[in-house]
């Protein structure tokens, strides 16, 4: 019987998976088994002692799970507390951090911009160093006397005490025009809760201590995303912009019908990228505030740290970080639908609307 | 031609986008090593030829894990357990955490804890519930020459789980360039709280507050305390916030809060009451004996004293701050340990830690000799014969902090919503 050649196809395989068996390890051992651990842990009463397995920890089904969704309790208000802090800071973040970056990636495009590589590296350094490091910067900076509140002096303005400010940016809006009282909310809010928080405090807004934090993590992200946006528009050819310009298109209406829509794949990338990474903030709150000042700054990301190392309540943290992991899941498949190419999806729809009659035409 | 650009375009971003992701993927779910982080290092010592006459064990290597105020507290504790490694023949590796509590918890969990840590008073009953501490206090060498109020603050479900490091407690402090200056004399100082009122709006004078007091119930508890009152009741199974003897004591604070004599920390734009006092915002404050060494290192100029708090309508009263030696229940060498422990709470070596970083000693002899070392410090001193320790009920980390975070802003603070909504949270973190 003939040997099998070295180059027998029947021998492939094995060859495949020789050579991704040091990937699926190293996946496995740091990817899987903690979440599958992680999983384990938060339908467990595990107290912190030992192994999660085995001993007396048991079974608790999804007790963790209502603790935070249905039943009435701190559990539950200081989750949703987190939830409510890092939906205002999304909403700041996201937009502002997209917008902000592609006026850079633009600027710092510009054939007539002398020194670009400067601007692009110094624009992007952020990015490169410690959000540790900056946080500590960044606290110095916003402190009741430091350099922001010096800078706002001179034009008159009496900075807040950022850190140490609890107070809403809607409250305090509301408050400015004449809209309510911040000190005496009104009863119709006030009086309801919902999901263990009044509207009054749903609709908080950003604390003062958040939007500090919020001005950090723009400044530091922009520079990330404008290296996407540049690659994106390095890669646009000039004969497109060109022919734009010939069709007699100015500046503003080449920037909107023709940059714009070619990074649309990039703008998806960074607006999904972005979602992500906001949804899970910790470094921050872990460095700067702690969650204080008046919880404003808890995340479900610090809150299922402090919940699982503070309090040892390991299941409820895990499950935390499940439903955090839930969230942001369905919230990136409900921002891909909303950014998807409506052209692409028309052409899509119609074709199978043809194909179906196509198909019954042809049974009929 | 176009078409290739574009689809190549679309190419480099999907690898970007998906290197990306995959490198979020890994931050999001990242497994934690069970390294002790590095930082401050750690020693060891050999084991010398002599054995001690102590019948402990010898040739063995123990795992300490302690929480450093700095070099110079890491520098004593080394140095003390490098001599009882060389008398007894063990070694001692001792790591200083750079986070206490995810250190901690991951020894525990892990399986494979420091055979002795500082265990903190509010926190260490959690760490029993959960099996993980040694109980060996009750029938330690000399437990009865501990202080009996620090020896009750690690009891917990009628056991003494381990014996006091040391402890701390609130005084009064007062900055006497703007005592003087408004003309108070020695005889002035405040023993009650009519008096405290009385000197604190003298003392108040433009931006400066006459008493500056750090928020949160770690402060305010003083006058809880001296009011007869305590956020749980006596045997630790419920709140007892909602409670006269409590929100008389908070509504006093209160009122003089938004009277303007007292001022809390946070509206002062100051970390803790020791800034505030040390920047001369406030001319006196509230803290413990940890405020001379930042008195010393940031405000030198700044002349002041420690007096004993004022008493409240139920006395005297003040609270206290302490660690003690935690012995994990999962350690193989308890014995050894132990007798480390044993070694580390003597008088001598009480007071060579009081000489070296300044923490105040839990043994009433060894006390003594420090209140007649360091007379300065007397009115903390005294605060061990009167003071009350920390909440110490498992599970009530988060409890305690939600009330924390209302009484936060003291001017404006719901007062009986705060102590009702504590009450509840405790009562259910308690029975669930």
């Amino acid at each position: 019987m003939p040997r099998a050649k070295s180059g027998d196809p029947m021998r492939q395989p094995v060859a495949g998976w020789l050579f991704v068996t040091p990937m699926i390890v190293i996946l496995g051992l740091f990817l899987v088994v903690p979440i599958g651990m992680a999983l384990w842990v938060s339908v467990s009463n595990w107290t912190g002692r030992g192994t999660p397995f085995g001993g007396s920890t048991q079974f608790v089904g999804l007790k963790n799970y209502t603790d935070l969704l249905t039943k009435q309790g701190l559990a539950r208000q200081d989750f949703m507390t987190s939830l409510r802090n890092t939906f205002f800071y999304v909403l700041g973040v996201v937009p502002l951090q997209t917008v902000l970056a592609l006026l850079l990636a633009v600027l710092v495009n510009q054939k007539w911009l002398k020194g670009r590589t400067f601007f692009r590296t110094a624009f992007y350094f952020p990015s490169v160093v410690s959000s540790v490091a900056i946080s500590l910067v960044f606290l110095y900076l916003f402190a009741g006397s430091g350099a922001i509140n010096a800078m706002l002096g001179w034009f008159g303005v009496h900075g807040p005490n950022w850190f140490a400010d609890p107070r809403g940016l809607i409250h305090l809006a509301g408050n400015g025009l004449g809209v309510w009282d911040i000190d005496k909310p009104p009863a119709a809010l006030a009086d309801h809760k919902v999901l263990s928080l009044s509207l009054w405090e749903w609709i908080k807004g950003p604390s003062v201590a958040m939007t500090a934090i919020m001005f950090q993590v723009i400044w530091t992200t922009a520079g990330t995303f404008m290296l996407m946006f540049l690659a994106a528009l390095q890669d646009l050819p000039t004969e497109v912009e060109e022919a734009a310009m010939v069709d007699g298109a100015n500046a503003r209406q080449r920037f909107w019908n023709v940059t714009v829509p070619h990074l649309r794949p990039t703008i998806l990338l960074v607006v999904t990228l972005g979602i992500i990474g906001t949804w899970q903030v910790f470094d921050q709150m872990y460095v700067m505030s702690q969650g204080k000042p008046g919880k404003t700054t808890l995340t479900p990301a610090y809150l299922s740290y402090q919940a699982a190392f503070t309090n040892q309540k390991w299941g409820q943290g895990a499950a935390m970080a499940f439903l955090l992991f839930i969230l942001i899941f369905l919230l990136t498949q409900a921002q891909r639908w909303l950014l998807r190419d409506k052209d692409e999806a028309r052409t899509r729809k119609i074709e199978r609307a043809q194909r179906r009659a196509a198909r019954k035409a042809v049974s009929a | 031609m176009l078409l290739s650009h574009r689809r190549f375009a679309a190419l480099t971003v999907a690898t970007v986008g998906s290197l990306t992701l995959a490198a979020c993927g890994g931050g999001g779910f990242d497994s934690s090593s069970s390294s002790t982080s590095g930082g401050a290092g750690s020693s060891s010592t050999t084991a010398s030829d002599t054995a001690s006459s102590s019948s402990a064990p010898t040739g063995v290597a123990l795992k300490m894990l302690i929480a450093s105020s700095g070099d110079a507290e890491t520098n004593a504790v080394k140095a003390a357990t490098d001599a009882w490694g060389k008398a007894t023949g063990n070694t001692v590796e001792v790591t200083v955490a750079s986070d206490m509590d995810q250190e901690l918890a991951q020894g525990f969990a892990g399986g494979n804890p420091a055979d002795v840590m500082y265990m903190d008073a509010g926190k260490f009953a959690t760490f029993a519930k959960q099996g993980s501490l040694e109980d060996y206090g009750d029938g330690f060498t000399d437990n009865d020459k501990f202080f009996e109020s620090l020896r009750k603050t690690f009891t917990y479900d009628g056991k003494q789980y381990c014996v006091p490091k040391d402890f701390s407690a609130l005084a009064l402090q007062i900055n006497t360039t703007m005592w003087k200056d408004a003309g108070l004399t020695d005889s002035d100082i405040p023993t009650t709280w009519d008096q405290l009122v009385a000197v604190s709006k003298k003392l108040t004078e433009g931006k400066v507050a006459g008493l500056g007091i750090g928020i949160g119930i770690d402060r305010l508890g003083a006058f809880v305390v001296q009011n007869g009152g305590w956020w749980l009741n006596a045997d630790n199974t419920g709140g007892a916030a909602a409670d006269a003897k409590v929100t008389d004591a908070l509504k006093f604070v209160q009122d003089n809060v938004k009277a303007g004599n007292f001022k809390m920390s946070n509206d002062l734009g100051a970390g803790w009451g020791g800034e505030a006092f040390g920047k001369q915002l406030s001319a006196m404050t509230i803290e413990g004996n940890w405020i001379a060494g930042a008195m010393k290192n940031d405000y030198p100029d700044v002349k002041y004293k420690s007096v004993e708090l004022p008493a409240g309508p139920a006395g005297k009263g003040t609270l206290m701050f302490t660690q003690c030696w935690g012995l994990a229940a999962d350690s193989k060498n308890k014995d050894a340990a132990k007798d480390l422990i044993k070694f580390l709470t003597t008088a001598d070596q009480q007071m060579k830690f009081a000489d070296a970083f300044g923490v105040m000693p839990s043994r009433t002899d060894a006390a003594e000799t420090y209140k007649a070392k360091y007379p300065d410090d007397a009115a903390f001193v005294a605060g061990g014969a009167y003071g009350h320790g920390p909440i110490n009920v498992p599970g009530l980390t988060d409890v305690v902090a939600e009330l924390n975070s209302q009484l936060e802003k003291m001017a404006t603070a719901d007062i009986a919503g705060a102590t009702k909504s504590f009450d509840d949270n405790a009562a259910s973190a308690i029975g669930g």
